[in-house]
């Protein structure tokens, strides 16, 4: 423990003393997270703060100067409509789409939860949409959504009903996106909810079989009571993702019509790289990030509590 | 495969809900089917309207025009070298450092774990206009290194590693200390090989991440020689209406969701059991 060697790892076998690695703590042994600390510092905390710092920047990019402006940037933000708006759209989008992945996804878990081949198909089916691109993903639904020539309108005619322009009419947009959202990526928590239903001990529902108790008795009684955290980390892994929404608001809406569907994060985006307002821009992902930290931070004590038990 | 679990649903409610769940199913692919049939449709009638869906004529010109005309070659390789990159460097920066936090005790070393911990908790957002200035200064847009590298800083695959290291009995490597073997000769030789389970989880998923990634990747590269393929289908997609035309876009869909999808076939239980691992911890 009093080896002076700083590299053990250059020990020989030719020494005879324990010069091997040694238990306790030596300043070596920090060398394993090294490698990874840098990056961590370079690209995360070192941006982190130097967005913090951005965003009290007042930004000129024709000169290519920037000065202090303290809060200004976000005192100009909550006055700014399409802000607001963005933040409102955000909020709407995550209310809209959270309680679909879970209904949605703990429906399908329930009813697929066997282990016949048709059952793993279909669960193949519902999760395989998941591993496409949002390019790809929104490039399937603008020919879903086109008002003249998309799928849906085709069928509202076939009906004799009036199509609908999904992506260009302010009330459907997001709902619209909400749509697309929710069957790329239903397959997660409906994964997750499997995978809860499958840590539920059978003689639970044995018992209540002979007690008579009907499907929806168990379900309450029994199911809901054993996926209790599932649930939980479900709802927030979701709330968290979903307020991330972009790639689909920008490529199926372009945030329109007449900002109706953009989100925080193409406000950031264009702010930032399309008219280069980089301090507003990053004064605005400061704001999300607060709103997103305190919902990461109760993930994070929700599924630690989870591992606890 | 216990008959518990199907006690929960028996006999004919049990064929009623499956039946519907394969009708639910069958809605769920129907987009992809859709735009499958379009894209054999010559563009000429799909400018007009998309009804002739159902009828011929089909042709292959969307397809062939691929090979002719669009960097799509080019983007697939981009992304696979990135999603490489990706991978393989959050594969030795967490190994190493998950073994650092479970194993090799230094001075500080909780407060920095807590300290990286946190980490998971700042979104790419939060610090995306801040990371380009960095690669701007830099000079580094429009390379390799400026789209693989931001992903490199996440704390995800640390945090995943360090609770695989700490579950494997510290008798296996405290026999090894006794065997004068060094620390790293320890973490290579003896745990390293025992983590392979970890590792092809999160390999899966920070492959599959890098490769659907569209935020940091469309303001890094924007040169169209460096678009990844998920940052060049969506270029395409922008202005299609004017030059290329629909069937061809949805050609490019099809072809470029395609490697991903074979993949996912093939492995389909490590990816969702990747993905769903990946969630939860």
């Amino acid at each position: 423990m009093t080896d002076v060697t700083l590299s053990p790892g250059k020990a020989t076998a030719a020494v005879k003393r324990p010069t091997g690695a040694s238990i306790g703590p030596r300043w070596s042994n920090a060398l394993f997270v090294a490698p990874y600390l840098a990056f961590y510092l370079a690209l995360l905390v070192y941006p982190l703060f130097k967005g913090i710092w951005m965003s009290m920047l007042q930004s000129d990019m024709f000169d290519d100067t920037s000065k202090f402006a303290g809060l200004a940037n976000y005192y100009r933000l909550f006055n700014d409509k399409v802000f607001i708006g963005s933040v409102w759209n955000t909020i709407w989008f995550v209310v809209m789409t959270v309680p679909a992945f879970v209904a949605i996804g703990l429906l399908l878990a329930l009813a697929l939860n066997r282990s016949d081949r048709t059952s793993a198909t279909l669960r193949a089916i519902f999760f395989g949409t998941s591993v496409l691109s949002v390019t790809i993903v929104t490039i399937i639904w603008k020919m879903m959504y086109m008002p003249g020539n998309g799928a849906i309108a085709g069928i509202m005619r076939f009906f004799g009903m009036e199509p609908l322009a999904f992506t260009t009419t302010a009330s459907l947009a997001l709902p619209a996106i909400a749509i697309t959202t929710v069957w790329w990526i239903i397959g997660l928590p409906m994964m997750l909810f499997l995978a809860a239903l499958q840590q539920i001990p059978g003689e639970l529902y044995e018992a209540a079989a002979l007690d008579n108790a009907s499907r929806w008795r168990s379900f309450w009684s029994i199911t809901m009571p054993s996926i209790r955290r599932t649930l939980l980390v479900v709802v927030i892994y979701e709330i968290v993702a979903q307020f991330q929404l972009f790639g689909q608001a920008l490529l199926l809406t372009q945030g329109g019509p007449n900002n109706a569907s953009r989100p925080i994060v193409l406000f950031i985006y264009e702010q930032g790289f399309r008219s280069w307002n980089l301090g507003y821009a990053a004064a605005a992902s400061e704001i999300l990030f607060i709103i997103m930290a305190v919902a990461a931070l109760a993930q994070f004590f929700a599924s630690r509590k989870r591992v606890e038990e | 495969m216990a008959a518990s679990e199907r006690i929960v649903g028996r006999g004919i409610g049990n064929k009623v809900i499956l039946a519907s769940v394969v009708l639910v199913a069958i809605v769920w692919m129907l987009p992809i089917a859709w735009v499958l049939i379009l894209s054999f449709k010559p563009n000429s009638e799909l400018m007009i309207s998309t009804a002739s869906a159902f009828h011929p004529p089909y042709t292959l010109k969307n397809y062939t025009d691929i090979f002719q005309t669009s960097g799509v070659f080019r983007w697939l390789w981009n992304s696979a070298v990135v999603s490489v990159g990706v991978t393989v460097g959050i594969l030795i920066l967490s190994s190493l450092a998950g073994y650092g936090f479970a194993r090799a005790e230094f001075k500080g070393r909780d407060v920095i774990f807590i300290l990286v911990l946190l980490g998971l908790a700042v979104p790419e957002q939060a610090v995306i206009i801040a990371r380009h200035q960095i690669f701007s200064d830099l000079k580094m847009h429009n390379t390799y290194p400026a789209i693989i590298l931001p992903g490199l800083s996440s704390a995800f695959g640390v945090f995943l590693m360090t609770q695989y290291f700490k579950a494997i009995p510290k008798d296996i490597d405290e026999a090894a200390m006794l065997d004068n073997a060094s620390r790293f000769k320890i973490f290579w030789k003896v745990l390293l090989p025992l983590t392979i389970p970890a590792q092809a989880t999160l390999g899966i998923f920070s492959f599959l991440g890098a490769w659907n990634d569209y935020l940091w990747p469309l303001i890094s590269a924007t040169k169209p020689e460096m678009f990844t393929i998920t940052v060049g289908i969506a270029s395409t997609q922008t202005n299609f209406a004017q030059s290329e035309g629909l069937g061809f876009l949805m050609a490019q869909a099809i072809f470029a969701g395609l490697p991903v999808f074979v993949v996912y076939l093939f492995f389909q239980k490590y990816i969702v059991r990747a993905v769903a691992g990946a969630a939860i911890t």
